[in-house]
């Protein structure tokens, strides 16, 4: 578990490159966070490989013109969640909205 | 006695992205496809603590240097800005020192907030409802549970951190650390000492 730089998640080059500063992680908000960390928990449970994830991250990153890593990289997780029949569509429309409109406590 | 120092919190809405990223993980832990724990588990050791790392640097010099130790205690942001740390968004942050007869832990009661630039992202427990709302109301049970006892002549002071003051916990330095250089003694202090869950333990000598 201690030594996390050979994963792939970590190895990933060029665009795809995770953003460091002094060579650590940086995380601006916790939702950044949060969603790093499922998908590569999903990803180390055997649920997907880390092309697939891979592939649609840098397809985001030349598609989406944003300075934001990780809202494409969001953008990213949510498409092979989709794809691969994990979410639907409408439940995580409905489920944002709730917490867009307040109707769902963050925190829960 | 526990005293309670309450103040605003503040029940925003979310943005967009915020909100996606929230059902996203929401519906995974629904489907049991990833687990809270996991997450934590992961972020935890891809950060290599970055955020832990700053407050133990901020603790090990408030040990060894009683000049940095008053300014820090008179004003938290100032004196870690001092350590060239950033991160602290206007917000006041507040260290509370333990002593003896004193202890001093961190809630969040009404939301997570959590002073991130020094200590790094909260723990899911310190996000629950049982943590947010048992710590105010019986700090000296929930403090067991973590497996920190307390004489029942020490006094407990709950601190409930706000989005405009943050607090952290300068820990009491351990007994028999006197020949361990800054840098050593940074090592000791953990995310649980500062959050005021934990003692700081000098590790048995191998």
């Amino acid at each position: 578990m201690s030594d996390r730089s050979r994963t792939p998640a970590a190895q990933m080059e060029g665009a795809a490159a995770l953003p460091r500063r002094n060579g650590e992680l940086v995380f601006e908000a916790p939702w950044q966070s949060r969603i790093f960390g499922a998908t590569v928990a999903m990803h180390e449970a055997g649920l997907f490989e880390w092309r697939e994830f891979q592939g649609r991250l840098i397809e985001e990153i030349a598609r989406q013109d944003s300075e934001d890593y990780y809202r494409r990289w969001l953008t990213a997780f949510e498409r092979l969640l989709v794809e691969r029949g994990l979410l639907g569509r409408d439940e995580i429309e409905r489920r944002a909205g709730e917490y867009r409109r307040l109707e769902r406590d963050l925190l829960d | 006695m526990a005293e309670h120092h309450g103040h605003d919190h503040h029940p925003e809405p979310p943005s967009a992205v915020e909100a996606r990223a929230r059902a996203l993980e929401s519906l995974l832990i629904e489907k049991n496809l990833v687990t809270a724990d996991a997450i934590d588990r992961i972020v935890e050791v891809y950060e290599s603590d970055i955020g832990p790392l700053n407050g133990a640097r901020v603790v090990a010099r408030a040990w060894v240097d009683p000049e940095f130790k008053r300014r820090l205690l008179a004003d938290g942001a100032a004196a870690i800005r001092e350590l060239g740390i950033s991160g602290l968004r206007g917000e006041h942050l507040v260290v509370v020192e333990n002593r003896p007869g004193v202890h001093n832990v961190i809630v969040c009661t009404l939301c997570s907030c959590y002073p991130w630039a020094v200590l790094g992202l909260p723990p899911t427990w310190y996000k629950s409802a049982a943590y947010r709302s048992r710590m105010v109301i019986n700090p000296r049970e929930v403090l067991a549970e973590f497996g920190l006892h307390l004489d029942e002549d020490t006094r407990i002071e709950v601190w409930d951190s706000s989005a405009e003051t943050r607090y952290m916990v300068l820990p009491e330095r351990p007994p028999g650390t006197e020949h361990l250089s800054e840098e050593e003694l940074a090592a000791l202090v953990t995310r649980d000492a500062m959050v005021g869950v934990a003692r700081v333990e000098v590790p048995a000598r191998a």
